[in-house]
């Protein structure tokens, strides 16, 4: 059945797919944003640890989706995991300390004799959530203002930027779409440790917390949203696959695509009425419009970086290294085979929202995890 | 010594991987064998209704989740590595190498994160039943783990069921099937994981033993024990069976490396295999000198473990580098020459495709196909550059077969002392009971170098050597980050031994 599909529809089939992972990897990032609270809302040393346990259940979904989120992009368009990689070297590997140090602190934040001090661990996990955040959205956002690389013939990448990456993080657009991840993942983090705990100070603080971090994404958002109106962008000619810039690309592909307009503005709907309905009302069930609002969100800015003749990792210093999902892609077996494979994905979703709702059928109480010596 | 090290960029990104790896597999083989020990330690406890199986249950947990995270970490690097040391390799090969890893991802590193949490907190919020299942996915998700890895890295040792497309120069894939069903794949996932499941069984063994050793926890640590045993014991034998396996596909398939591990220099009918020796470090392929100072040899022995008989050939390393028209094999300075024809041909082709040229880009096409198959070879300039470092390759060999051995000798004594009721009294055993702890290590260590450095110089076994794997990057970009991941490493397992070292000095009283 799939074995019929033509190449280009698998191609856009697999940026489908990697769009939905890369958005629930956005919208998991609630990790991060909850562990930069540990250190600015936690009243005490109680508060620090009912955070750090309620994400310490969920951080390893983050994580795994992250590892996902590269794998898929291996297996789909091994040419961008070849450039993007190997070009902006230090970029990824700044995010991937990130991550490494992430990934040990939960567990020996409280060990006893754990060597580098409890502190350590909870900056460590201040790290992750904010650089680690930071610098994925500004690797996220050379997607529309483009890299510094060339392909020679044998697609052999060349960096022409000393940063090899980093470089990303100095362009406003970048930055600022950086930064509103960043808010966001706190504004998540804050919904969902909400839902999750059950501790009335607290609760408060952090639905009042979401609302502010909202408020404080919305400048980053409003430029990001504008720029892309007003920018420029990276066409490609479907017949002959030359890249040519055009005025207002990513506006005509929002004009182009109505639907992913749709998706766009219902997605940041549905964010902000889950952060309203836990700033007003007595509800802390927000993180979920807001949650399924950062993945609408997230799919439409993938779909307007790589559909309708877009190229998704633009080259500013070559046009014609620039990267399509046409070009870029893997061959028409190997996106076959791996399409049965994402046939299995919606049954994962189902046991993990299975054993999500098992687990967090009860709230996390101070009481339990006094009980429980081997609590983070 | 060190102004003859070549510190050029590629042997940076080997070193960083070889770093990378070797940290990641301190810790991978205890989640592999201890997440299984935890299964059976919470099955025996929900079968018998013995909370002292629950304490014992949760204190092998506590260690396994320190271990875990660590793991966890040091496995990110190793995937991402692929793009950002060896981008050259993701490219050529990513149409095939990159799927197992995306199919590990979905099918097993969300069984392992998703059950994690509950085996961990869940036990006061999910039914016991539902416990237990959960323990055992994460068992069942990190050995499903191992098995896509090692599917990557059999294909890496033996590449199949693909074919190279000059339109785009890369390796494409051909057959999925065939990538997964690979004899070198699945021998090494068997072997591989067994491996793991034998530390474990070492690991829980070491610390019981020091239990014992202490006067404390005696029964904790004898339940521990019997069932380490048990589980040690079988997967030891396994290892040897799947080892003999491993070996005799090895011959097969890369017969270079099966000379390397045997200082085989020059092959023969029948041929002895040296079970210890002292190697002559100034022997070079082609010389006159004697590849050993001292060994000592079982006549016929290598050809029987290679052929499964007395009769066939073993190739050498001479035979192999410089060719053997008696026995049809072709010498790696013929496959250079017609390599080097290839990579002309291949760049003729693509030259004259850019240009438009269709009568030229059809005959250096027609003439690639006839060399095609040398291709990686063209990369090399010397016959003697496909030779790995044989000395590093058969002493880690010999140190890995023969702790192997030990361990089996080992559980088999214990098991006999316990049912004899007597283990306690034999503090010399249960000495050497806590130093197998790390021994295992050394074992699992010295396999992973024999695989790795015996398949040198390629990245894929014949098609790509490691210098054309790598990215564009130079030396002291790379080198910066070995040191990097060196230190962070470092620290991340000292703080790691320092938590485990004091969780168990408190043993299982403070469940």
């Amino acid at each position: 059945m799939l074995g019929n599909l033509d190449w280009s529809t698998l191609q856009q089939l697999w940026w489908l797919i990697v769009s939905v992972v890369g958005g629930l990897f956005v919208f998991l990032t609630f990790v991060q944003g909850g562990q930069t609270l540990i250190l600015t809302l936690a009243a005490d040393a109680n508060e620090k640890t009912l955070i750090t346990n309620s994400l310490g259940r969920k951080w390893e979904l983050t994580f795994t989706t992250l590892v996902l989120f590269g794998g898929a992009f291996y297996a789909s368009f091994p040419l961008f995991y070849a450039s993007s990689f190997g070009g902006a070297y230090w970029v990824w590997l700044a995010i991937l300390f990130t991550f490494i140090i992430q990934a040990v602190s939960y567990e020996f934040r409280r060990k006893p004799n754990n060597f580098l001090g409890q502190k350590t661990y909870e900056i460590f996990l201040f790290i992750n959530g904010t650089v680690g955040v930071l610098l994925i959205g500004a690797a996220l956002g050379t997607f529309f203002t483009g890299s510094n690389f060339t392909l020679n013939a044998y697609n052999l990448v060349h960096w022409t930027h000393s940063l090899r990456g980093l470089e990303a993080a100095f362009s406003l657009f970048n930055l600022s779409f950086g930064l509103f991840l960043v808010f966001l993942a706190r504004t998540l983090g804050a919904l969902y440790l909400a839902n999750n705990l059950d501790h009335d100070s607290l609760v408060r603080r952090l639905k009042k917390s979401g609302f502010n971090n909202l408020l404080c994404a919305l400048p980053f958002l409003l430029y990001v949203l504008v720029s892309l109106i007003l920018m420029d962008g990276y066409a490609v000619n479907p017949v002959s696959g030359v890249v040519t810039m055009e005025a207002h690309k990513y506006l005509n592909n929002l004009l182009q695509m109505p639907l992913n307009l749709v998706l766009l503005l219902s997605g940041l709907a549905l964010v902000i009425v889950g952060v309203v309905l836990n700033r007003f009302t007595a509800s802390v069930r927000g993180i979920w419009p807001a949650g399924l609002g950062t993945v609408l969100t997230c799919l439409a800015i993938f779909f307007l970086a790589g559909y309708n003749n877009t190229a998704f990792y633009p080259s500013k210093v070559d046009l014609a290294s620039s990267l399509t999902i046409y070009n870029a892609s893997s061959s028409h077996y190997t996106l076959t085979m791996m399409s049965y494979v994402a046939l299995t994905v919606p049954f994962v979703l189902a046991y993990i929202i299975w054993v999500w709702r098992q687990m967090d059928s009860q709230k996390l109480t101070l009481k339990e995890l006094t009980a429980d010596k081997k609590s983070y | 010594m060190i102004e003859s090290l070549d510190l050029s960029m590629v042997n940076w990104a080997r070193g960083t991987f070889a770093l990378t790896a070797m940290y990641h597999w301190i810790f991978v083989p205890l989640t592999l064998g201890l997440s299984f020990l935890c299964a059976f330690f919470e099955t025996i406890y929900v079968r018998t209704g013995n909370p002292q199986w629950k304490t014992l249950t949760r204190f092998w947990m506590t260690l396994f989740g320190i271990n875990f995270a660590i793991g966890v970490a040091t496995g990110i690097i190793l995937e991402f590595e692929f793009g950002t040391n060896w981008s050259n390799y993701s490219w050529m090969v990513g149409d095939i190498f990159g799927a197992p890893l995306a199919i590990e991802g979905i099918l097993a590193f969300f069984l392992e994160a998703t059950f994690f949490a509950v085996m961990f907190f869940g036990w006061n919020r999910v039914s016991q039943k539902f416990h237990l299942f959960s323990t055992w996915m994460v068992a069942v998700g990190s050995s499903l783990s191992a098995l896509w890895i090692l599917v990557a890295n059999g294909w890496m040792q033996y590449p199949i069921g693909m074919s190279f497309n000059p339109e785009t120069a890369r390796f494409e894939m051909q057959d999925l099937w065939a990538v997964i069903s690979s004899p070198v794949a699945i021998s090494h996932f068997v072997h591989a994981t067994s491996s793991g499941f034998l530390l474990s069984s070492l690991f829980v063994l070491g610390i019981s033993s020091w239990y014992l050793l202490k006067k404390r926890h005696i029964e904790f640590a004898k339940r521990s024990i019997a069932v380490a045993c048990v589980f040690g014991l079988l997967s030891s034998c396994f290892v040897a069976f799947t080892g003999d396996e491993h070996a005799y596909i090895t011959a097969r398939t890369q017969p270079m490396k099966l000379a390397a591990m045997e200082a085989l220099y020059d092959g023969g009918l029948p041929t002895g295999l040296a079970v210890i020796g002292l190697i002559n470090p100034e022997k070079k392929p082609g010389d006159h000198k004697d590849a050993f100072f001292y060994k000592i040899e079982i006549p016929g022995m290598l050809t029987l473990l290679a052929k499964r008989s007395f009769q066939g050939f073993v190739p050498g390393i001479n035979d192999l580098v410089y060719g053997n028209p008696t026995q049809g094999i072709v010498g790696v300075g013929e496959k250079i020459a017609r390599g080097k024809q290839a990579v002309a041909n291949l760049s003729a082709y693509k030259r004259a495709s850019a240009t438009g040229d269709k009568p030229a880009a059809e005959a250096a096409l027609s003439r690639f196909d006839q060399d095609q198959k040398f291709l990686g070879y063209g990369y090399l300039n010397a016959p003697e550059e496909a030779v790995p470092s044989v000395l590093l390759t058969y002493y880690a060999f010999r140190i890995m077969v023969m702790l192997g051995m030990f361990f089996i000798l080992l559980f088999v004594v214990y098991i006999y002392l316990m049912e004899k009721n007597r283990l306690e009294e034999k503090t010399f055993i249960l000495k050497l009971g806590v130093a197998s702890l790390f021994l295992g290590w050394v074992a699992s260590q010295a396999g992973w170098v024999v695989s790795e450095v015996g398949r040198q110089p390629w990245a894929i076994q014949g098609l790509l050597p490691v210098s054309i794997a790598r990215s564009n990057l130079d030396s002291g970009t790379v080198m910066v980050t070995f040191f990097l991941f060196l230190t962070l490493f470092t620290a991340l397992l000292i703080a790691e031994l320092k938590i485990m070292v004091k969780q168990i000095s408190i043993g299982p009283e403070g469940e």
